[in-house]
């Protein structure tokens, strides 16, 4: 769980950050204006290449996707 | 009662002098937006009246008064004076939807300087583009998106201050770089507002279309007079409203009624700085007790997607009057509103180009749910055959939509690109590119674009740039963009490629490209599918032909392929 709590945050701050922003696990990603709503796309293909899965589109909204943990448990919901 | 009453009678008795007047402004005086926006509004009595309640990503909260707004512009104008900056000299705002975005705006036009407002999510190469080609001379940014402009400030010799908004003093500047602290700034009380006239130039906001790079879309001070009066009587401002338009200001709608028209007619505004979550917009409207929402058909899909049971812990009953604009508003969207509200949004029809409202719902009208309703008074709109340029008599019959230049706020050029402007116009009318029929009651109805040119989320994308973009990543041959069709944003952009020999069509490559797309170009403009392909449909000629993709995106009819390749 550590693990892809880490590799999720070091992701988002890789692609989607520019500058120092200290992003926290519970930092809101979307509602704190880090990661837009088209970029969204781009960290979901992230999450489903890099764990297997498949995150349906009505399971990917801005509220599962505000934090790397709420990310992490959408992400352990569809992992088998 | 609505400010604009009844819609046939404004229409017989229209004059955009209605707009002069109610401005006290007339033929050859000084008019500057800059001022209208403040110091007007502080001189009829409102000076402690709130004009702006921004709340940003952490929820802090600001607030401004109109007096506070007239200092804080008159701040920023002086220290942009002081540096050096002349009028009509393009000053890019670059930033988020900050306090400084907003008033440093209004301070630019305060010295006759060009506001030229950029998205801030975009990437380094869609900024220099059109820093380039506006030749621009500061840049005012934020620590954060500082970055990007770093990455290119080589290749700009033109850009002679980078003004930071918000600089961390244990850190070094860069080259060029300038600290501007508004808040620890000697307030300025009095001040010489440079005396604009009616075609002094105003803002530089960049459009894309199908060929070629962006368009820096020219408007003028005089742009006020139809702002102003479209505001009060589309949005129908009231004196006591609470307004939120949610538009970024990067964009025109952001401008024109997210500072200008809002400004003008003296109403409080609200701004949140946050990304999208309909838990925190329906917190945000219940907190300020909004009362007139401006939006999006996007924001809009996206609420209606998160469903109706999060509305119930809210109350929403401070909302009086809904408009959405920056692409066609669906009929369930409507009705859905209707429901939910109480209110239908009411659907406006503009672009970049024409700086206000030209096909609209009004307040009071009869709304035909998945109409755009009718042109604004003073405003002369029909439907050309896309061959002759002539009106259709009959209704019904789908053409391009034509508007008889000559409204105050129309654009005045393409930045360095007047023959690209002239060919907007046709059998003297002006053809803003888009598609519809009109019915027997005068209602227009949307079709769709006239061109390959993109709308994702009501912003326009270029499949050129994004084609441009996409052969620049060391693995594509040769690409195409077209949109396809989606629930939220409309349209969104996807690539058809093929690859370089030696590289394998795989996820990871298509997340690679996608981000590479992300980063140069904007989050919009990404691909949100990329389709690996052994070729592209190209005519004899070699041209790849992006309408026979588009057809099958759309389930459309794939047409004439009598001059496809191998046909």
């Amino acid at each position: 769980m550590e693990d892809m709590k880490e590799i999720i945050r070091n992701y988002v701050i890789k692609e989607y950050v520019e500058d120092d922003t200290v992003i926290g696990f519970d930092t809101p990603l979307i509602s704190g204006g880090i990661v837009d709503s088209f970029s969204m796309v781009s960290l979901k293909r992230f999450l489903e290449n890099k764990y297997k899965i498949s995150i349906p589109d009505d399971k990917a909204t801005p509220e599962a996707f505000d934090s790397v943990n709420k990310i992490v448990n959408l992400v352990n919901e569809f992992i088998k | 009662m609505s400010h604009i009453g009844s819609y046939d009678s404004r229409i017989k008795a229209f004059d955009w002098s209605i707009s002069e007047k109610e401005l006290d402004y007339k033929q050859g005086n000084t008019i500057n937006i800059g001022w209208y926006c403040t110091d007007r509004i502080c001189q009829m009595g409102k000076a402690d009246k709130t004009a702006l309640i921004w709340e940003g990503m952490i929820g802090e909260e600001k607030r401004y008064t109109y007096n506070d707004i007239r200092i804080a512009s008159n701040t920023i104008g002086q220290y942009l004076r002081d540096i050096g900056i002349k009028p009509e000299d393009r000053v890019c705002l670059f930033m988020d939807k900050i306090p400084e975005l907003y008033l440093g705006f209004l301070g630019i036009l305060k010295i006759g300087a060009i506001a030229q407002p950029l998205f801030s999510a975009f990437g380094d190469e869609s900024l220099f583009i059109r820093l380039e080609n506006a030749q621009t001379k500061a840049i005012i940014t934020q620590k954060k998106h500082a970055p990007k402009v770093r990455k290119i400030i080589d290749k700009m010799p033109f850009v002679e201050f980078i003004i930071i908004v918000d600089h961390d003093p244990s850190k070094p500047l860069g080259e060029k770089e300038l600290s501007f602290d508004l808040e620890r700034s000697p307030r300025v009380d009095k001040f010489e507002i440079y005396p604009t006239k009616a075609e002094s130039p105003s803002v530089l906001h960049y459009t894309s279309g199908t060929t070629g790079q962006p368009k820096g879309v020219k408007h003028v001070h005089y742009s006020l007079i139809s702002q102003y009066l479209t505001a009060k009587w589309v949005l129908d401002l009231q004196d006591d409203d609470i307004y939120w338009c949610t538009a970024d200001p990067g964009w025109v709608t952001g401008t024109s009624y997210g500072i200008i028209g809002a400004f003008s007619n003296g109403v409080t505004q609200c701004v949140l700085d946050a990304g999208f979550s309909a838990e925190a917009w329906y917190r945000f409207i219940e907190k300020h007790r909004i009362s007139m929402w401006y939006s999006a058909p996007t924001a809009i899909r996206s609420l209606m997607k998160a469903g109706d049971e999060i509305i119930k812990k809210f109350d929403l009953s401070c909302l009086r009057h809904l408009a959405s604009v920056g692409e066609p508003l669906n009929s369930e969207a409507v009705i859905w509103s209707e429901k939910v509200f109480g209110k239908a949004f009411l659907d406006t029809y503009w672009q970049t180009e024409t700086g206000s409202i030209m096909i609209t719902n009004f307040p009071g009208m009869k709304i035909k749910p998945g109409s755009m309703g009718k042109p604004f008074p003073g405003i002369f709109a029909t439907v050309v055959d896309p061959e002759t340029f002539q009106p259709y008599t009959d209704s019904g019959k789908i053409g391009l939509i034509a508007i008889k230049p000559g409204w105050p706020s129309m654009m005045r050029t393409y930045w360095n690109n007047e023959e690209t402007y002239q060919k907007k116009f046709k059998n003297g009318w002006y053809l803003p590119g888009d598609r519809s029929s009109i019915d027997s009651e005068g209602y227009f109805w949307f079709v769709g674009r006239d061109d390959d040119v993109i709308n994702t989320g009501g912003h326009l994308v270029s499949p050129f740039e994004v084609e441009s973009a996409l052969l620049e990543h060391p693995s594509i041959a040769e690409s195409a963009v077209v949109s396809k069709p989606d629930f939220v944003n409309m349209e969104v952009v996807k690539a058809f490629v093929t690859l370089k020999p030696g590289f394998n069509a795989d996820k990871d490559l298509e997340l690679d490209i996608m981000n590479f797309v992300r980063k140069k170009l904007s989050p919009l403009a990404m691909p949100q599918e990329i389709e690996f392909a052994d070729t592209l449909p190209k005519t004899r000629s070699g041209k790849i032909m992006r309408r026979i993709l588009k057809a099958k995106e759309w389930g459309e009819e794939i047409g004439d392929t009598s001059t496809l390749e191998n046909d």
